[in-house]
């Protein structure tokens, strides 16, 4: 099961921070960063997968296909922003990692922007 | 996997290094030590995030 897998790395990599951290406490943030970016790409295959799925059900079933990029890019941002946002409040700077997240709130609000739009100017044509 | 590895394998040697280099009363080496050891594994690690960054930027079509 990958699961296992999974976990295993992340206690193995939970472990060594941990020996780190007493001797070099700087270099525990790189196992960190380097850990974390290791699980996503091992999760990012079957990730990609479901999102072909999504775009192909998305194109039969006659949605602009701009609705699907948009909120792809949006679930990207988010986890992006989350990711950094994580590893800079486990340095401890929890000042930074709120500006991170406050910049990802502002690029989706930017994003979805269009949509909202669009959704309005609909409204108001079936208005009477 | 193995930079997970590579890297705490880093780690304790340039911790070990340093232990020794301070005994031996070389405080100033011990220091490059540390500060080569540093920029090493962030070399590593910027590499992997390159990664992780072209693949999300490919997969959600950024």
């Amino acid at each position: 099961m990958d699961i296992l897998r999974f976990v295993g790395i992340g206690i193995v990599a939970t472990a060594i921070i941990v020996v780190l951290k007493s001797q070099k406490p700087e270099l525990g943030l790189w196992v960190t960063l380097a850990a974390g970016t290791f699980l996503f790409l091992m999760g990012a295959g079957r990730l990609s997968a479901v999102i072909d799925l999504l775009r192909n059900y998305a194109d039969r079933s006659g949605i602009d296909s701009t609705y699907v990029t948009t909120l792809l890019k949006i679930i990207g941002i988010a986890y992006i922003a989350e990711f950094g946002a994580e590893i800079c409040k486990d340095a401890g700077e929890s000042a930074i990692a709120s500006k991170i997240e406050l910049a990802g709130k502002v690029m989706i609000i930017v994003l979805a922007m269009p949509i909202m739009t669009s959704i309005l100017d609909l409204v108001i044509r079936i208005m009477p | 996997m193995d930079l997970i590895f590579r890297i705490a394998a880093i780690g304790i040697l340039v911790a070990v290094l340093n232990i020794v280099l301070n005994k031996s009363g070389k405080e100033e080496i011990s220091m490059l030590t540390t500060l080569a050891g540093l920029i090493i594994v962030l070399l590593m690690v910027l590499q992997e995030i390159n990664r992780l960054f072209s693949t999300i930027r490919t997969m959600f079509s950024f």
